[in-house]
């Protein structure tokens, strides 16, 4: 089967085919897919003739960009400074033990995939749990489990 | 809406706007902040809107949703004007009743009010709250006011009247000589006078003429969020201060650079701009004064380092963001190898009003060295975390008690971190050291873009520097040896220092590590990176040396060097903990005084964290 380009292609044109628009064209791809496939890397490369170690280098430079699929739930535990001082890696610690991977995993069932971020500005709510795009304030490692515990139900629900 | 092509157009719009709002109208102005969006304010404001309409008043009172005012720590946040009745913590359950009684009958509701840390004071307005009445709010003060999506709103207070000035009566000489006279120093870390920059890339030669401005709102210091709130809140005043940057250098393309983690700032940004061209202020031929000027958005790929400006300037390009070597400014080649200008969210929010209210008026704010007020985020262990605008030169002291209202939770005040990664801890003995870009740089940390972190005696200093130094560690984009080596090899010590196998002469080894990636770096994520652990050094030296020494965390933070135990006054024999200690290391009957197996926990503080009676110790 062959792989349908008419997604990406789109994107591309939208940004007028302009070499210089490849990081937005790559965040335009990743919220198509929720990571950057291969196959759409090098249509990326192709259309833009832009050398693939070119996008390949921005993509993996790029905190922003996984070439990983993601799961189901994205759970992103801050860790800037403040939610550091109120004890965000105790809650990280938390979440790892119970997900079981590390951040920038995804768990086998492709349930949750688990990243770090450095700051979104909500300090006064930290530590800062986010899933997908639900913020969970005032986090410590006795609330996780009913958080996870909500969105497992949730995906089970489906 | 048609063009505007004068200024007289532009002030009959505006007299058409200001006539139509009658200053004795109730308007409710709820908080739309990122803060305030993550307590659900914008159910708030849907219930208030719906009280308005069934309780009748739907022509008679206004409700906007504004950006961020401030005050985080008690949102959702509402202001009813025109007494300005301050409510916080406000549920969509409270909307009827702040319609059927404050704005119909004028009562307040007490419950709803802002209560003093200490003397629980109930503060009835705005003005009355001790965290907004050492502020002053010059920048930051409209976001309140202004509805961030609707160009009126922002004309309404005198909006675009500075670049009015500009194009029609000022040379872009004189427009220079108004910024240098100010003493307007960049904000978003170095503290560079803004007007030698902007000389510069005006003087550069282009061989086509083409120059670049851009707006840098790529806000990576982690704890620092006072450019998102701006650019959410009143994106026009950071597009106006553009405009008239543009007009002086003579630049007709803009860019903003702004992180992608920041959807609001990057939506609301996108309308403004919008209706920016719509009214004329950007495009062609701006209020009929022949200048021409257009901004572009560009969104950043979440990397610390694009902070930077020759970086910055590479992924704007599309290429990877590292930097180069500044032997060359980028005020003469940067962009595309043309003069280009940047400067940070907050510099361009200021240039607005020192061309408006004038250079003299604007000096007059601040200390010698450091004109004019600035935002800061007032975050961590303090009781009212929020953003907050001083003038320069207020003292610690004044940021931490009056304004943020002390230490959570009765502790004892332990340092401030200023400036993020490239900053520096403040310790307690320093705290009236009044707060502007030079003291703060001899104190060792630095500006910043603003971030203030407030540390308690529950914060190990070692384990701030191990944090700040593994950020950079993963933010250090590898080009030069100083930083990726240097970094990494402060890391494994700072590492094995809270791990409890540090070595005698480890703190000489990172202070000498320290100096070589400042001196050597390639630029100023590298030279600056060592301050976090500098300045704990100079500061802290003591808790170091117990890691090192006694192989003890004083705060009891470190978890190779603490031990979880139960306090036997106070255990219930609950068994909670023991039920969720995920290493059934948690041994005890019911109603039993319980007991921790030390071989088995891996202290992960979940015990402590359940405990209703406190009767799990750290030590």
């Amino acid at each position: 089967m062959g792989v349908d380009f008419e997604k990406v292609d789109t994107i591309v044109d939208e940004y007028g085919c302009n070499r210089d628009s490849l990081i937005s064209i790559l965040q335009d791809v990743q919220n198509e897919y929720h990571y950057l496939p291969e196959d759409m890397l090098r249509q990326v490369a192709r259309r833009l003739e832009l050398p693939l170690i070119q996008v390949y280098g921005v993509a993996t430079f790029f905190k922003a960009f996984s070439l990983k699929p993601r799961g189901e739930h994205m759970v992103r535990v801050c860790l800037g400074t403040a939610c550091h001082v109120r004890g965000a890696p105790a809650v990280l610690d938390e979440v790892k033990r119970r997900l079981g991977v590390e951040p920038g995993e995804t768990t086998k069932d492709m349930q949750f995939t688990l990243e770090t971020v450095n700051c979104l500005g909500a300090c006064a709510l930290g530590p800062l749990l986010v899933m997908d795009d639900k913020y969970q304030g005032q986090m410590s490692p006795g609330k996780i489990r009913k958080v996870l515990r909500d969105y497992k139900k949730d995906a089970e629900g489906k | 809406m048609k063009k505007l092509r004068s200024p007289a157009e532009l002030e009959r719009l505006r007299d058409r706007i200001v006539g139509q709002h009658d200053p004795e109208r109730p308007y409710v102005s709820v908080c739309g902040g990122t803060g305030c969006h993550a307590y659900k304010c914008e159910d708030v404001a849907r219930a208030l809107g719906n009280e308005i309409k069934q309780q009748g008043l739907g022509e008679r009172v206004e409700l906007k949703v504004t950006g961020c005012h401030g005050f985080c720590e008690r949102g959702p946040l509402i202001v009813i004007y025109p007494e300005k009745i301050f409510y916080q913590r406000v549920t969509p359950a409270d909307t009827s009743e702040i319609v059927s009684e404050t704005i119909v009958k004028g009562k307040v509701i007490d419950r709803l009010l802002y209560a003093e840390p200490g003397n629980g004071h109930k503060a009835r307005c705005e003005d009355d709250v001790s965290f907004y009445k050492k502020q002053q709010r010059l920048i930051f003060g409209n976001n309140g006011i202004i509805d961030p999506t609707n160009i009126e709103d922002y004309l309404a207070v005198d909006g675009y009247s500075a670049l009015c000035k500009v194009l029609f009566d000022m040379h872009p000489e004189e427009v220079l000589d108004e910024i240098s006279r100010s003493g307007l120093r960049g904000r978003g870390g170095a503290g560079f006078p803004t007007f030698r920059k902007w000389e510069a890339a005006r003087n550069a030669p282009s061989y086509d003429g083409i120059r670049y401005i851009i707006c840098n709102a790529d806000e990576g210091d982690p704890g620092a969020y006072m450019d998102r709130s701006l650019l959410e809140g009143n994106p026009h005043s950071v597009i106006e201060g553009m405009i008239i940057g543009a007009y002086t250098m003579g630049s007709h393309h803009g860019y903003v650079y702004v992180r992608n983690e920041y959807p609001l700032a990057v939506n609301n940004l996108g309308i403004a701009l919008d209706q920016a061209r719509q009214y004329g202020f950007l495009g062609k031929n701006i209020l009929g004064s022949n200048f021409d000027f257009d901004i572009k958005v560009s969104r950043g790929g979440g990397a610390f380092i694009c902070g930077e400006s020759t970086a910055l300037m590479a992924s704007l390009e599309g290429r990877i963001g590292e930097p180069r070597p500044k032997h060359i400014h980028t005020a003469l080649k940067g962009l595309y190898g043309r003069p280009t200008n940047l400067n940070n969210v907050e510099t361009w929010a200021n240039v607005p009003f020192i061309i408006s209210r004038g250079a003299k008026w604007y000096s007059t704010i601040g200390t010698e060295g450091s004109k004019g007020t600035k935002i800061f985020s007032l975050v961590g262990k303090i009781n009212n975390t929020g953003l907050v605008e001083v003038p320069m030169g207020i003292t610690l002291r004044e940021m931490v008690y009056d304004i943020g209202g002390g230490i959570r939770g009765g502790k004892k005040f332990k340092a401030v971190q200023t400036g993020g990664p490239s900053g520096g801890c403040i310790p307690e003995s320093l705290i009236d050291l009044p707060v502007d870009f030079d003291r703060l740089t001899e104190a060792g940390a630095m500006m910043g873009s603003g971030g203030m972190i407030v540390m308690d005696e529950d914060n190990c200093m070692v384990d701030m520097a191990r944090y700040f130094v593994k950020f950079l560690t993963e933010e250090s984009c590898g080009k030069c040896v100083p930083c990726r080596e240097g970094l990494d090899r402060m890391l494994d010590i700072l590492t094995d220092i809270t791990e409890g196998r540090g070595k005698k002469e480890d703190i000489e080894l990172l202070e000498e590590l320290g100096d070589v990636i400042k001196e050597a770096s390639l630029c100023g994520l590298g030279g600056t990176a060592p301050n976090p652990v500098l300045s704990t050094i100079r500061y802290f030296r003591d808790e170091y040396e117990a890691h090192i020494t006694d192989r003890r965390c004083p705060a009891g933070v470190c978890k190779a060097l603490i031990t979880f135990t139960v306090d036997a006054v106070n255990c219930t024999g609950c068994r909670v903990c023991a039920r969720e200690c995920p290493q059934g290391a948690i041994s005890g009957e019911k109603k039993e005084i319980h007991f921790i197996d030390q071989g088995k926990c891996i202290k992960c503080g979940l015990c402590r964290d359940l405990c209703k009676f406190d009767a799990v110790l750290v030590s």
